[in-house]
């Protein structure tokens, strides 16, 4: 294991530098504490996978079973609640909607975020500092405080109900948030590239293409990453701006419950249906996520 | 536009904001500002005293209108002598 | 920072995000402001009220009980989640493949639709189908959130806890990566002590993530809709109705324009006011941290 050959380099590491103390006291000092973190840990991580291994048990079960009897896991596993709503395009559309305002959003943002970060990263310009915080302060405003016209504004130049509205709309606190984590990764480039290409005679649109986003991938990625979940997470908006075509999974689910009740196993199946795109981009950006958490300034 | 439901005070209102932005932007290329301390505890350009004397101005309008009595236009005057203050001292 | 040149025609670079940023903030903005000042029946009926609106939601009894949830709420489980997220990351794992993983499976719950957040702990915590609410009842402890404010409470911030930690303790995590090995070594050859070295290491280094975390928590918290609208509705009675609900409930239930108006324009000033709090202390630390790094 590699815990193992981990400890013994880490001990021969001490040994070097404390001939007093004995490598075995050390070693076994050492692994105790390992171990209580890892048991820490371990608590904390099942503690957090409970409530979405309850969602799948669920999910797995039909109606009357869930009802039935309390079961720690299903006892006649069954596929029907997933099979319902694939093969329900009411339900599945559900799923293509968000997919689409959310990769629309994905460009859009991208798109005039990277240059904007560029500029407050590299120039001064009059009014950068209280543009900036202008932007973060969309951010941090509830989107409801400017919901009451939402619906006005989409519907008077006719975009109500397209996927393109929410995608603008989400705009409003995606752009500020990838300006401000783009801002931080382009700052750690040093500013001597900038210099040298266009020297070499590179324009700079063709440098900012060639040179420059390549050096910031990783930071694209984990920039896609957070306009993914924010994007994707969101009901608010997405709700007051689509009405059928253009409605999000998330509105969807609240068919679930009618007059006779709700239906628990199809909630619980398009509940985690929801969860694992967000599981899959996160697995994309895995080596590189911890540094765009520090939004790019460690 | 008629879906904006625009009225003469607010109309004025943003026309004075957006005077006031364009009139801090000639300012700011005629004779660039420099940052300095005053009373504030944090040094400060003149865009942030105007951004802070804003703010409190509107937290001085909501002070009087909702919890006294007075007429609006106390707090408008004093927002505007508090504006001075800041912009002269801050 | 400090070698940035002046540069006016970088506003061109700026421009495309701020017509967008400008279509969905400024607009709606300005709308919300000129709803806020009349009573708008219709398109052709509307009264000029001036600041009647803002009287009247500034002294609010529901909205001020609201208000004071809300920061109740906020502060509660920023005390919880900011300890909690550092305990995490502390035992985190720093690199192999138990690192990717720990690290996939920590932000799970960061990626799950709001809505879907309260449906798995509304699912969770009934005592009929949940394991926690069942569990709990079998234990033979009285748990109802529909009924009992108090358990409705308890679980909006367990959930809160379990949706939003991550965030902080990923954050950190972030934070306590960039400390370069040699200070570990270095605390080692002096003896110190574990909490010497969280004290005077990775504290100093985490006090930049943890501003941004506290600022992320506090801004997230204090709109919160989703998940306690489909945990608790809001229930029993109004116990966990906070502001943004407050404010959707007027806007899109009863359709109210200019009292909602009034409401985001109160909310949106108070909003202004913490994020320039916060975005003036961390302005001024990086400048510290400048000035001593002696550029």
């Amino acid at each position: 294991m590699t815990y193992h050959i981990e400890k013994t380099q880490q001990g021969e590491k001490y040994n070097t530098i404390f001939s007093s103390i004995t490598s075995a006291e050390r070693r076994k000092r050492t692994s105790r504490s390992r171990l209580k973190k890892r048991i820490l840990l371990g608590t904390y991580i099942v503690l957090l996978m409970l409530p979405i291994y309850w969602l799948l048990n669920m999910s797995l079960q039909t109606n009357s079973e869930i009802l039935g009897s309390m079961t720690l896991w299903p006892q006649n596993v069954t596929l029907d609640n997933y099979i319902g709503i694939f093969s329900n395009p009411s339900w599945y559309m559900g799923y293509v909607n968000s997919i689409m305002y959310v990769a629309m959003n994905m460009v859009i943002t991208m798109l005039v975020a990277l240059p904007a970060a560029y500029a407050f990263s590299r120039y001064k310009f009059i009014g950068d500092k209280h543009l900036f915080f202008w932007l973060l302060t969309n951010l941090m405003a509830p989107p409801a405080v400017f919901l009451l016209p939402y619906f006005q504004l989409y519907y008077s130049v006719g975009l109500f109900d397209t996927h393109i509205a929410v995608a603008l709309a989400h705009c409003l606190f995606n752009i500020p948030l990838a300006i401000w984590i783009l801002e931080g990764f382009m700052s750690s480039v040093p500013k001597e590239i900038d210099e040298t290409a266009y020297i070499d005679g590179y324009s700079f649109p063709k440098f900012f293409i060639k040179i420059f986003i390549p050096m910031i991938s990783s930071g694209i990625g984990v920039v896609l990453f957070f306009l993914f979940m924010f994007s994707w997470v969101e009901l608010l908006l997405a709700r007051t701006l689509t009405a059928t075509d253009a409605q999000p999974i998330g509105m969807i689910m609240t068919r679930t419950s009618t007059a006779s009740g709700i239906d628990w196993g199809t909630l619980a199946a398009a509940g985690m249906l929801t969860i694992i795109p967000g599981v899959l981009v996160v697995y994309f950006v895995r080596n590189h996520i911890a540094k765009g958490f520090a939004l790019g300034r460690t | 536009m008629s879906w904006m439901v625009w009225t003469l005070p607010t109309a004025i209102f943003f026309s004075s904001i957006a005077a006031m932005l364009a009139g801090m932007t000639v300012w700011e290329l005629r004779s660039p500002s420099i940052e300095r301390k005053g009373f504030l505890p944090i040094s400060t350009t003149r865009g942030d005293r105007l951004f802070i004397s804003l703010l409190s101005a509107a937290f001085i309008h909501l002070g009087v209108v909702g919890f006294t009595a007075f007429p609006i236009l106390l707090a408008s005057a004093i927002s505007v002598i508090w504006l001075f203050i800041m912009m002269r001292w801050g | 920072m400090n070698n940035k040149v002046q540069n006016n025609r970088a506003w061109l670079l700026v421009l495309p995000m701020l017509v967008l940023v400008a279509f969905s903030a400024i607009i709606p903005l300005m709308t919300v402001v000129n709803y806020s000042v009349q009573d708008v029946l219709g398109p052709n009926a509307r009264f000029f009220t001036g600041t009647e609106w803002f009287t009247t939601m500034l002294n609010d009894p529901n909205l001020q009980a609201a208000f004071g949830r809300q920061v109740l709420f906020s502060l509660t489980i920023l005390a919880i989640q900011i300890p909690l997220g550092i305990g995490i990351a502390l035992l985190m794992p720093k690199k192999g493949w138990q690192a990717s993983a720990v690290l996939i499976l920590i932000t799970m719950p960061l990626l799950v639709p709001w809505n879907v957040v309260g449906s798995i702990w509304q699912i969770f915590t009934r005592g009929d189908i949940g394991l926690m609410g069942w569990s709990l009842g079998e234990i033979g402890i009285n748990y109802n959130i529909t009924r009992n404010a108090g358990d409705a409470w308890f679980t909006i911030i367990l959930m809160d806890v379990w949706h939003w930690t991550p965030l902080v303790a990923m954050l950190c995590y972030s934070g306590l990566r960039s400390i370069p090995e040699a200070y570990y070594q270095a605390a080692r050859i002096d003896r110190a002590s574990k909490w010497a070295v969280f004290r005077y290491i990775q504290l100093p280094k985490l006090i930049n993530v943890l501003v941004i975390a506290v600022l992320l928590r506090f801004m997230h918290s204090f709109m919160i809709y989703a998940e306690p609208f489909v945990l608790t509705g809001g229930g029993p009675g109004s116990s966990t109705t906070f502001l943004t609900q407050s404010l959707a409930t007027m806007a899109i239930g009863q359709q109210d324009l200019g009292p909602s108006a009034a409401f985001s324009i109160i909310y949106f000033l108070v909003i202004l006011l913490v994020s320039w709090i916060f975005y003036t202390t961390i302005m001024h630390m990086q400048k510290d941290k400048n000035s001593q790094g002696g550029a």
